[in-house]
């Protein structure tokens, strides 16, 4: 693999094959669940992984998530989570 | 298992009290202990013929539907061979319904292509197949039949059904020497995961310890193989080489704590808080036929025995370590000397270490003392551990 490593606004993120990301009920968070593994993810962390479908533009992302929880600048944390995210392999850039 | 919480940046994480009993994230259904293999360091009892009647497929599904309700998000469908239960599309179906990760633990035989369109289709999740090792000579000797070429074929049919395929070799003594052909067999086959467990001494392996502990020479020419591997491979397969815990200074951290995130339902339908603890006397395991698994979960002796660290005596009662590795495994504890709620003598803080570095050093003898020829795990063999 010789994806760059940095992630841009420009990248169209998807989860990977590997993940499944869905709303543990007894736990009251999102999950992302793997071959024997499991990742317990926070609210804002399972809101961008649900956006990335590998059809939105990571600048697309940023506003729907300024939209939907009404907040601005979010930019950034979405760019370093997104980059967290690739580094530990849950999602490709497309 | 895994449980990092990732924080964004500038967002605290979710402030929760912490239940009492955590839920069992991870249910392991031990379907059947029938198995067309015979393998030298099976983990499953020694006296598994003396198991009671299988869950049939009603039970099953009960007992994952209980299982689900209580967090169960991760499901391992395991045995024996999960293969020779005819039903197993079927509790895949509705593993799947419920949410469940599923994740079938196989070592191949009686995996068909058919099998596996329904298996895909019915919504398993994730196909783990397990190699002896990769030259076809020694995995005969050590499964004890001719499976390596259906399993190579089997392999490939799972990349092909698009799975995520985790390829688990088991390393020991006798095959740890062959890595680079392991590996160069993982690559060929396009592993998404590749799993070197090195040997752990339950069950059979214990019986056949002896000629199964690999010298320090070896595990380090293994490591270093692994490690250039590793470097030229990259991105493309994670490699997981598990360090044998008799070569450790310090216990793994068993099931992540008795109780805490595992359970295991057997064939019979007794429950466990890891496949292992059956061995372990003077604890009444419960069944499903019986009780609730919520019951069994929360209220029972046996997950309660050895939760938290009450039931810990000295160095582990006052080791800083014990919120890590909960004074290692109650099972090893158990083996070695006889008491179960000793330190693992893995540790070498344990007043029974001497135990472990015997049996490490005898390893590394020319000809390491043998106490018994290599028992396989055979229904006839199992036969005489259940009249002891
Ligand atoms: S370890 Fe070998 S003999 Fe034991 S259940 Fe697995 S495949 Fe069968
Ligand atoms: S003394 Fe017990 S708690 Fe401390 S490191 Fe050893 S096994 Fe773990």
């Amino acid at each position: 693999m010789t994806e760059p490593a940095a992630i841009t606004l420009e990248h169209q993120p998807r989860l990977r094959k590997l993940f499944r990301l869905q709303w543990e009920e007894v736990q009251q968070q999102h999950v992302l669940l793997y071959p024997e593994g499991m990742v317990q993810l926070n609210q804002p962390a399972a809101e961008i992984l649900k956006r990335c479908s590998g059809d939105a533009r990571v600048a697309a992302i940023v506003s729907d998530l300024e939209q939907a929880f009404q907040q601005t600048n979010l930019q950034a944390d979405v760019l370093s989570f997104l980059q967290i995210a690739h580094t530990q392999g849950w999602i490709e850039h497309g | 298992m895994a449980e990092p919480t990732v924080v964004l940046p500038g967002v605290a994480p979710g402030t929760a009290p912490a239940p009492a009993v955590r839920p069992p994230l991870w249910l392991l259904a031990e379907l059947t202990y029938k198995c067309p293999l015979h393998c030298v360091y099976c983990s499953n009892p020694l006296d598994y013929m003396a198991a009671g009647k299988e869950l049939n497929t009603e039970e099953w599904v009960r007992v994952l539907k209980e299982g689900r309700a209580m967090g169960s998000a991760q499901l391992g469908f395991s045995g024996g061979e999960p293969l020779m239960r005819d039903d197993l599309v079927e509790l895949a179906t509705e593993a799947r319904q419920m949410g469940y990760y599923s994740n079938l633990i196989t070592s191949g035989i009686g995996l068909t292509e058919a099998k596996i369109k329904a298996l895909k289709d019915a919504g398993l999740d994730h196909i783990q197949v397990s190699f002896q090792d990769s030259t076809k000579e020694l995995n005969d000797f050590l499964g004890s039949t001719k499976t390596f070429e259906l399993k190579q074929k089997v392999a490939r049919l799972v990349k092909a059904y698009d799975y995520p395929m985790v390829l688990n070799v088991v390393l020991h003594r006798l095959n740890i020497d062959h890595i680079d052909k392991i590996l160069a067999l993982a690559e060929d086959i396009g592993v998404d995961y590749l799993e070197l467990a090195n040997s752990q001494f339950y069950g059979w392996a214990y019986l056949n310890r002896d000629h199964l502990i690999p010298t320090r020479a070896q595990l380090v020419a293994a490591e270093a193989e692994v490690n250039r591997f590793r470097e030229r491979i990259g991105d493309r397969m994670k490699v997981y080489f598990v360090v044998p815990d008799y070569h450790a200074e310090r216990p793994k951290a068993c099931m992540n704590g008795w109780g805490a995130v595992f359970i295991t339902v057997t064939p019979d339908g007794t429950v466990l808080p890891c496949h292992e603890a059956k061995m372990l006397p003077g604890i009444d395991f419960p069944n499903v036929r019986d009780h609730s698994l919520r019951h069994i979960w929360q209220d029972s002796d046996a997950f309660n025995r050895y939760r938290g660290d009450q039931w810990m005596q000295d160095p582990c009662r006052t080791c800083p370590d014990k919120t890590k590795d909960f004074g290692g495994c109650r099972c090893q504890a158990f083996l070695l000397t006889g008491d179960a709620t000793q330190a693992d003598p893995v540790c070498a803080l344990s007043p029974h270490h001497h135990v472990v570095e015997a049996a490490v050093a005898n390893a590394e003898l020319e000809k390491p003392m043998i106490s018994r020829p290599l028992v396989f795990r055979l229904d006839k063999n199992s036969q005489e551990f259940c009249k002891l």
